[in-house]
């Protein structure tokens, strides 16, 4: 790729304090632990992982919303701690989960559109009920309803006058959490479809959070595979979906339902259940978990591992048949240079 | 077929909000009740000086005590249609002059409250941590003081006036403003579109005035009828126990106090002031209740 990539997180970390209550020692809880992620322009990076495992708080930091406690993010190159609270907004807007608590029940369809255009001053006034209602348009809702409250609207209509305000001010970046799990499934894809259409419309990037697998499969170019802050797979969709590295995301896609009932609820291995995130275990944080943990799991954290078609994970049994086997040194080499 | 081409579809219009608010104010009762009743004692009250038949100060000590006109005594007449009290003044003007002093002290204590109360809760709710442990300080050290008998203190300190009532009670009643401000600020904060309006750049200022207060404004409406209500009886109190409003000055609860002697023989003298006081503090929390059922956003 060209020039820097549109959005880029180097080693970024998130510690929140969570107090015990009273009279009890503080603690903190690493949200967001040495993540490094690049999305590159117009490509559609997916998040993907359990509840709790830090997705929306690495989305806020990229928005942000949230700084981080250590490393940087970098928007075009920029560092985002060097711009301006207008200049992120400008290039990186948010389409959140809930549409019945992401717009202000007190302002009309046509204030809640135009409120970015009012935010950042833009020169034009004359012009921003126009555009306000063409963007309405193009995000398939009737300029009617205009004038409107939120509480006058369907869920998908809701969810529509969301993705408007994110895109009236022609932003680069896109931030979608979980944008369609709180519709209706007949409505699902239909926002879906729309998000993809405008993406090509528009040139836009996307940051998609998901759990619903199909969803990801359908629009993701990417997908990063997140577990109790950490990112422990990266690779392109097709080949995440064929061939899983990680035995987290092993597990992760074995745990969707299919459609025979005959089959029963699959097997994912997981075992013992979602570790206290305020007690993260150590060496592997997935090893309690993991079929394939070996004594080495439980000792050292593994450090991600770029293998030859562009996929990075981090897991032990990757470091080593890839160091050992099956890549050729100059391979290996190259491996560990991008690594650092 | 040339002529039918030309006949655009008008749009279909959704109902106005404003005609959606029309339909809800007109279809409550306890609203319209609690309106029309205190608007009438607001116009009473404001034109008080060409309202009332005579001046409620002047005294006229031989016509002292007549019953008003729907008692069975052959004192009673229509120059005085609520009688006189035990000076002889016109009992219908004091009751006319005390509904001003009644409401000024209401309005005024409630603002004051207010202000205090809806700064500190929106405060404490919208940034938490430090600030709200401050706020819950001021809040729990306010709850732990009486009201009356602070009032009665500083009174009785530094003597007594309608402005001094008003301030004792308006530093005295804001902390449900701010218990109420601040539980409401703290459900609002963390919705959606207040994180949508920090993506977007807004400033926090815009976003505590434009996006939290609009949403708690209906919380804010009930909470201040209810302290206006709260600071008329308490001035009523007060004037009853003689540190609030200070003779002759008509006030309702100082007539009442006045009264209090001769409550078994001249019982009117106690049920017409009282009368005012229910009318006007029901009238202020039917309107209370009813603006919150009417700006409510789902409206029911």
């Amino acid at each position: 790729m060209n020039g820097p990539p549109l959005v880029e997180a180097r080693e970024v970390s998130c510690t929140f304090t969570v107090s015990g209550g009273f009279m009890k020692r503080k603690r903190t809880l690493q949200a967001v632990n040495r993540v490094s992620l690049r999305i590159e322009r117009g490509e559609v990076m997916a998040l993907v992982g359990e509840s709790g495992c830090g997705k929306t708080t690495l989305a806020k930091m990229m928005m942000g919303l949230i700084a981080p406690s250590e490393g940087s993010i970098e928007i075009d190159g920029r560092p985002l701690s060097s711009l301006d609270r207008m200049e992120v907004a400008r290039s990186v807007q948010p389409i959140f989960q809930d549409p019945y608590s992401s717009l202000n029940p007190r302002r009309s369809i046509g204030s809640i559109v135009t409120q970015p255009l009012r935010v950042q001053r833009d020169p034009d006034p004359g012009t921003w009920k126009r555009r306000a209602q063409e963007m309405m348009e193009l995000v398939g809702l009737p300029r009617r309803l205009f004038n409107q409250y939120p509480g006058q609207l369907s869920g998908g209509q809701r969810q529509r006058v969301a993705i408007a305000r994110a895109l009236v001010n022609r932003p680069r970046m896109v931030i979608c959490d979980e944008p369609t799990s709180a519709l209706d499934v007949s409505v699902q894809s239909q926002i879906l479809n729309l998000m993809q259409d405008l993406r090509a419309e528009l040139g836009l990037t996307y940051l998609l959070i998901s759990h619903n697998l199909a969803a990801v499969e359908h629009m993701a170019s990417r997908v990063a595979v997140m577990y109790l802050g950490r990112i422990v797979e990266e690779a392109d969709t097709a080949s995440l979906f064929d061939s899983p590295r990680h035995p987290y995301s092993q597990a992760l896609l074995e745990s969707v339902l299919t459609p025979d009932p005959t089959l029963g609820i699959p097997d994912t291995h997981l075992g013992v259940s979602y570790p206290d995130p305020l007690d993260v275990p150590p060496g592997c944080s997935f090893h309690p978990r993991c079929a394939k943990a070996m004594p080495d799991c439980a000792q050292r954290m593994p450090r991600r591992t770029e293998l030859p078609d562009g996929a990075g994970v981090a897991c032990h049994l990757h470091a080593g048949t890839h160091a050992a086997r099956s890549a050729p040194p100059e391979g290996n080499r190259t491996a560990r240079a991008q690594d650092g | 077929m040339e002529k039918a081409a030309t006949i655009v579809s008008l749009p279909v219009l959704e109902p106005s909000p404003g005609a959606l608010l029309r339909r809800r104010v007109f279809g409550h009762a306890g609203l319209l009740i609690g309106c029309t009743v205190l608007s009438v004692i607001i116009l009473i009250a404001l034109f008080a000086p060409w309202i009332a038949p005579h001046d409620p100060f002047d005294q006229v000590l031989d016509r002292k005590l007549i019953p008003p006109v729907w008692s069975e005594s052959a004192k009673a007449t229509w120059i005085h249609p609520l009688g006189t009290d035990h000076f002889g003044r016109d009992y219908l003007s004091r009751l006319i002059w005390g509904a001003r002093i009644s409401l000024v002290i209401g309005f005024s204590a409630m603002l004051i409250s207010g202000v205090i109360g809806t700064v500190l809760g929106v405060l404490a709710g919208f940034f938490g941590g430090r600030v709200d442990m401050v706020a819950n300080f001021l809040i729990t050290t306010r709850l732990s003081m009486p009201v009356v008998l602070v009032a009665i203190a500083v009174v009785s300190l530094v003597g007594s006036s309608l402005t001094v009532v008003i301030w004792v009670l308006g530093l005295l009643i804001w902390d449900r403003f701010a218990v109420v401000m601040r539980s409401a600020t703290m459900q609002v904060r963390n919705l959606d579109f207040v994180a949508a309006a920090q993506a977007l750049g807004c400033s926090t200022s815009r976003i505590v005035f434009t996006e939290i207060l609009p949403n708690v404004a209906n919380h804010l409406i009930v909470v201040a009828t209810v302290e206006m209500a709260h600071a008329i009886l308490l001035e009523a109190a007060l004037s009853f126990l003689g540190l609030g409003v200070q003779p002759p000055e008509p006030s309702w609860g100082l007539m009442i106090s006045e009264a209090k002697g001769l409550m078994f023989f001249d019982g009117w003298l106690i049920v017409i002031p009282g009368t005012a006081l229910f009318a006007l503090v029901l009238a202020i929390n039917l309107l209370g209740d009813g603006v919150r059922d009417v700006t409510a956003p789902d409206g029911t």
